[in-house]
């Protein structure tokens, strides 16, 4: 199955001091069992653009800001035989003590 | 037929339904058609037996009728060959006497993919009664004290959830196990809970009594699973006199403990007796047991129970808990000993007006003797209490003082 993994920033990050997974490492082992497809970090909201059209009409506005500290920095796409599977990759991402995973499974349209 | 045989009948064939249902999941993937299956079978079982007898091999007979009902559904659909040539098979393996080492795994398998921590925690427990133990939807949701249309929607997103999200059909091995068997613990005490409330569904502690049963059978290995299965029989085993006719709680030490069901308590202290480590349920079941075979309130071995409750706060520090431990230091070591610690709670803040803490407090101080500010404290935790019976039971014991 594919899924959809949001790294996310989190207001109350994990306050455990013994050093944290290394992101190089976790890339360079998911990608190499085949469970990593695509992922990248991104740039922050501020540079975020929105676009709609209503109408016909093209709106092309700036944002969204969202209030929260709680954000999207990043994202991988998965492969993993299923749902534990891919909370175990989860789990081995720095940012499952920094911050918090989000994972959705993608669906066939 | 007599009623005995009707729930013999009965007995037999709520038995066999989880293995049933768990074996067309795994088979079919498919867990609406396994359950409307299981279902279907369970009623023309439920209907025939108490006349005709249960068969020689009720699981067999069950297993068969679910089977055929399941392949029909599928032969009108179009369904690859080897599920239908894997069903064609299971009425084989069903008709032979005893449950087939596979079959028995399809029932904990089932049992860990109801309580998936990826799942609500409601969710948990109403699938685990739905799907393991076949009880009517209409009967979870009074529980949950939500309407039967609800109850169906949020049983049918988790199924939904189970399959969209992939959440495997798999008893978790190695360390995940030790990571996920907690959880499953979790799900068969809230249940108990709910059949142990005031206003909770009875049925549900026998429900939770038999899923302990059956985990206790299937993972021998894992003395937790047995422990909490001892601290059900425990508990249960007062069923019939904590409370009195107007439902009234009664009181530890007003209990007759003649009518607590002896047989239940020595099935518990029993697997006490077998477990050697100190986890969280074993150290509250052993509490329990103290509880269980004292012959009375003062007879009890309070000193043992202090020494478990110390353990148990450095293993799940909760202040209730300390709560608990400082009424036992209080009647192993002399009301003042249990004061000071209550005094320490108090001060910690978290249970600074929790009517249980007053009540506590009020109980020890009429101990060591100072009846007037006895009285006093039970009026001010009876005042403080949203729990009817609770507040009666306070007030008649400040009347005493």
């Amino acid at each position: 199955m594919k899924y959809m993994m949001f790294v996310c920033s989190d207001t109350e990050p994990d306050t455990d001091t013994t050093p944290e997974p290394d992101i190089e490492v976790w890339v360079a082992e998911n990608d190499g069992a085949g469970r990593r497809l695509d992922g990248s970090a991104l740039a922050p909201p501020a540079s975020a653009t929105t676009v709609r059209v209503r109408d016909g009409q093209l709106l092309v506005s700036d944002g969204p800001f969202a209030e929260t500290k709680e954000v999207i920095v990043g994202f991988d796409l998965l492969e993993c035989a299923d749902l534990d599977e891919a909370i175990e990759v989860a789990r081995a991402h720095p940012m499952a003590r920094n911050g918090r995973l989000e994972i959705r499974p993608l669906i066939d349209l | 037929m007599d009623d005995a045989a009707a729930r013999a009948a009965s007995e037999a064939a709520v038995e066999a339904y989880p293995r049933i249902v768990a074996a067309l999941i795994r088979i079919t993937g498919d867990w609406t058609l396994a359950e409307d299956s299981a279902q279907e079978a369970l009623a023309m079982a439920l209907g025939r037996w108490p006349s005709e007898g249960v068969p020689d091999n009720p699981g067999g007979w069950l297993m068969t009728v679910a089977r055929n009902r399941a392949l029909d559904v599928l032969r009108r659909a179009t369904v690859e060959r080897r599920k239908l040539r894997e069903l064609a098979v299971l009425a084989l393996t069903a008709a032979t006497d005893e449950p087939q080492e596979e079959v028995v795994d399809d029932r904990l398998r089932l049992i860990f993919t109801c309580c998936h921590p990826a799942l609500a925690l409601e969710a948990r427990v109403a699938l685990t009664l739905r799907t393991i133990c076949a009880v009517p939807t209409g009967d979870i949701a009074r529980a949950f004290l939500v309407g039967e249309s609800t109850m169906t929607r949020r049983l049918t997103r988790a199924k939904t959830k189970i399959s969209e999200a992939g959440i495997p059909y798999r008893v978790p091995t190695g360390a995940a196990l030790g990571e996920r068997l907690p959880g499953v613990l979790a799900v068969l005490y809230l249940l108990f809970t709910q059949g142990y409330n005031a206003d909770g569904e009875p049925a549900f502690a026998e429900e939770a009594i038999r899923l302990a049963r059956l985990l206790t059978g299937l993972m021998p290995e894992q003395p937790e699973a047995a422990a909490l299965l001892a601290l059900f029989l425990l508990q249960h085993s007062r069923r019939t006199v904590r409370r009195d006719r107007e439902g009234r709680l009664v009181p530890l030490d007003r209990q007759d403990r003649t009518r607590w069901d002896h047989l239940a308590i020595h099935e518990a202290t029993d697997i006490l007796s077998r477990l050697r480590h100190q986890g969280p349920y074993t150290l509250q079941a052993r509490i329990a047991a103290c509880h269980a075979t004292a012959p009375s309130l003062d007879e009890t071995d309070w000193p043992l129970i202090a020494a478990c409750y110390d353990d148990l706060v450095r293993l799940r520090p909760s202040p209730v808990i300390e709560l608990n431990r400082a009424v036992a230091h209080g009647y192993a070591f002399g009301p003042e000993a249990g004061l000071a610690l209550l005094a320490g709670l108090r001060s910690g803040g978290a249970l600074a007006d929790y009517p249980l803490l007053v009540a506590a407090e009020a109980d020890l101080t009429a101990r060591a003797g100072d009846r007037e500010r006895a009285a006093v404290l039970f009026r001010q935790a009876a005042e403080s209490t949203h729990s009817e019976s609770e507040r009666l039971a306070l007030l008649a014991r400040a009347d005493e003082l």
